[in-house]
């Protein structure tokens, strides 16, 4: 099997605190990975590595064996990465439509055009509205994406990330702060929508983590000390005393 | 994802628009095409031609910097930059034209100014659309400052403090139209303000466009969608300035002159207040914005001697109380309209009308008397302000004007209260109606 995202001895320093210590890290093509620790762990740093939203102060990332590391998100996206954020990040002010149809444009080859209608763009259209069913928000397509509930925000959150057809996904959180029904949903929406493609995931939510994921890493102190099936990570002592604790035993 | 594709209902996406609403949205088009053609007949002296000359240039360069402002999100302080080069470029392209008697007619030397506007852009704004907000507000600021005084130090090119003049009427004539007589600039201008609004409306519903309000609402999320953001903001400022350029160029034709004031900061000044108020939110905010703008300074400067103090007056009640502008402030009653409960807000702007008017008088006559002893003490207090004889060292007056703006503030103070209730209900009840806001 082929690789997706692979870390070779990541660093990232701010100042003289060390936020990651030597990660290495390999995701297999079509894999749903999760990455848990507990808080201050480095988790949404390492997202931040990944994603071209900093760089790393040592080593070198690959995407499908291609070093990225050092270039900007942009360029990581258009090479078919995408991210969400913890913190839902949308365009405020544009409706649900807009949000998606903004996420959809690069991907179907209309980059800075100014010569093109966008209300004539079929391709453009249809996927939006696919994107848009997938995320059961049709009945709040017009409204602005800043008046959105809570988890409508966070649905559309994934919306955008997934838009492009980027087939290497990164979900920051995607549940936190949801109560259970709403969690299940999302759960059920991002399985559906990451089928086939490659996934790493960041999940506070242990029932969450243990029922999508195929295979596990553990970040503590900005080190990886374990990474394995769910089963692995379960039944490894290291993972029980430095953060399971009580809850999987 | 073909498959998948061809089950989404049709329904998902918004609707199509039907064959009466594209008739409406050309119907506009051509109304406004008609309005201008037939406006010359209805107003025909020399003094509103030249007024409607003023605002159509006025309404392009407006439109042209909310590009940067309403639509990107960016705030120049320096728009003026390629306005006034678009001008100067313009003059000297007419002098050209005119001495070695090309055959280049006069409606397209705004050609000449935009491609001005533009070339400059290009050259001044790639590194300061590298950041937006304060960074980009700053760079602009210096860099309209760095031009201003190169205006004075160029002579040749600038001309000094007297500016470069021309003779429009030497160019090459089209169709015996020789653009000496007004009425022949303000077909020019009509023309050119018809092409510029309709493709700077164009603009807004392209990739591009939207992009922008991607920009200007979420920088960086932008960048995880695949997209540059100094890239969107380059492009959409190079659009800024072609056609910043075209609006100087049509002022430089119309005044047949250009000098270091179309350059300045109280030009980049006024740009940002008529857009503003006319409200940055909408696409034809700073259309109102600039006819409202143009009228005002041209009424104003002849009704009173401070009228700058009552245009900054004005642009702060917009940014404290109005921040959408007077688009925004229409706009709002949308909702109303539709539901049928505008009729229910209406007694109580009636109401607040007249105190609030009261307060308005009592502060005019309290600036006019006090620029009476500050500016001109030496002179005879019976002064007129807005065609208002009165007498500044009547101390009856000064109480009239105190009791006009105290009492007046206080009354108004309750029923502005009464008008947002009023507004409030209103809205509700449009709602309960069924009309979104």
């Amino acid at each position: 099997m082929s690789t997706a995202i692979e870390l070779r001895g990541v660093e990232k320093t701010f100042g003289i605190t060390s936020v990651i210590r030597n990660v290495n890290l390999t995701v297999a093509q079509g894999e749903r990975h999760a990455l848990i620790g507990p808080n201050g762990a480095g988790k949404s740093t390492l997202f931040n590595l990944i994603s071209g939203y900093m760089k790393p102060s040592v080593g070198s990332i690959l995407l499908r064996d291609q070093v990225i590391s050092g270039l900007p998100p942009f360029q990581i996206n258009r090479r078919g990465l995408s991210r969400s954020f913890q913190v839902t990040n949308v365009f405020a002010k544009m409706s649900v439509w807009e949000n998606l149809r903004c996420a959809v444009l690069w991907a179907t080859g209309h980059r800075y055009a100014f010569w093109k209608n966008i209300d004539n763009l079929p391709e453009v259209r249809d996927r939006t509205a696919q994107i848009l069913q997938d995320i059961n928000l049709v009945s709040r397509r017009d409204v602005p994406a800043g008046l959105l509930t809570y988890a409508e925000q966070r649905a559309l959150e994934i919306g955008i990330t997934i838009a492009g057809g980027a087939d290497v996904i990164l979900l920051d959180e995607p549940t936190a702060g949801m109560s259970h029904a709403e969690t299940e949903r999302a759960v059920a929406l991002i399985r559906r929508l990451t089928e086939g493609r490659t996934l790493l995931i960041v999940e506070h939510d242990m029932s969450v983590v243990f029922g999508l994921a195929d295979r596990i890493s553990v970040l503590v102190y900005g080190q990886i000390i374990a990474s394995g099936t769910p089963e692995e990570i379960r039944g490894n002592p290291k993972v029980k005393e430095a953060y399971l604790g009580e809850e999987v035993a | 994802m073909s498959d998948a594709t061809a089950k989404i209902p049709a329904t998902i996406a918004p609707p199509r628009p039907a064959a009466s609403d594209r008739l409406k949205f050309y119907g506009i088009w051509i109304g406004a095409a008609l309005a201008l053609l037939v406006l010359p007949k209805l107003f025909s002296s020399g003094g509103s031609l030249t007024t409607f000359s003023l605002i159509g240039i006025s309404i392009i360069f407006s439109l042209s910097y909310n590009i940067l402002l309403g639509q990107t999100g960016m705030l120049s302080f320096g728009h003026a930059v390629y306005y006034g080069l678009g001008g100067f470029l313009a003059i000297h392209a007419i002098n050209i034209i005119a001495k070695n008697k090309f055959a280049i007619p006069l409606p397209l030397v705004p050609l000449v100014g935009g491609a001005a506007g533009l070339v400059f852009a290009m050259l001044l704004g790639w590194v300061s659309t590298r950041r937006s907000g304060t960074a980009f507000a700053m760079i602009s600021l210096g860099v309209a400052e760095l031009v201003a005084s190169s205006a004075l130090i160029l002579r040749t090119f600038f001309g000094g403090e007297a500016g470069v003049s021309a003779n429009r009427t030497k160019v090459l004539r089209l169709f015996d139209w020789s653009f000496g007589p007004q009425i022949q600039i303000y077909y020019l201008v009509a023309a050119w303000t018809l092409i510029a609004v309709i493709a700077m409306y164009a603009l807004t519903r392209t990739p591009l466009g939207r992009m922008c309000n991607a920009v200007r609402d979420n920088p960086e999320r932008v960048q995880f969608v695949g997209y540059d953001p100094h890239i969107i903001r380059y492009i959409a400022f190079c659009f800024s300035g072609l056609f910043a350029g075209i609006a100087g160029a049509l002022a430089a034709i119309n005044f047949e002159i250009a000098n270091s004031a179309y350059l300045g900061a109280v030009q980049s000044g006024t740009v940002l207040f008529a857009t503003y108020i006319g409200g940055v939110g909408f696409f034809i905010g700073p259309i109102v914005g600039a006819i409202f703008v143009t009228l005002l300074s041209l009424g104003l400067s002849d009704l009173t001697q401070v009228w700058q103090l009552y245009f900054g007056l004005i642009f702060i009640a917009v940014v404290m109380f109005a921040p959408g502008g007077i688009t925004g402030l229409l706009m709002m009653h949308r909702p109303l309209l539709k539901g049928g409960t505008l009729s229910r807000v209406l007694p109580s702007y009636l109401v607040a009308f007249v105190p609030t008017l009261a307060m308005i008088t009592g502060l005019m006559l309290a600036i006019e008397t006090t620029v009476h002893f500050t500016v001109n003490p030496g002179e005879d207090s019976h002064i007129k302000a807005f065609g208002i004889p009165f007498d500044a060292a009547n101390p009856a007056i000064w109480a009239v004007a105190a009791v006009l703006l105290i009492g007046g503030f206080l009354i108004a103070r309750k029923t502005w209260a009464r008008v947002a209730g009023s507004w409030d209900d209103a809205l509700t009840a449009a709602r309960e109606k069924g009309v979104a806001a």
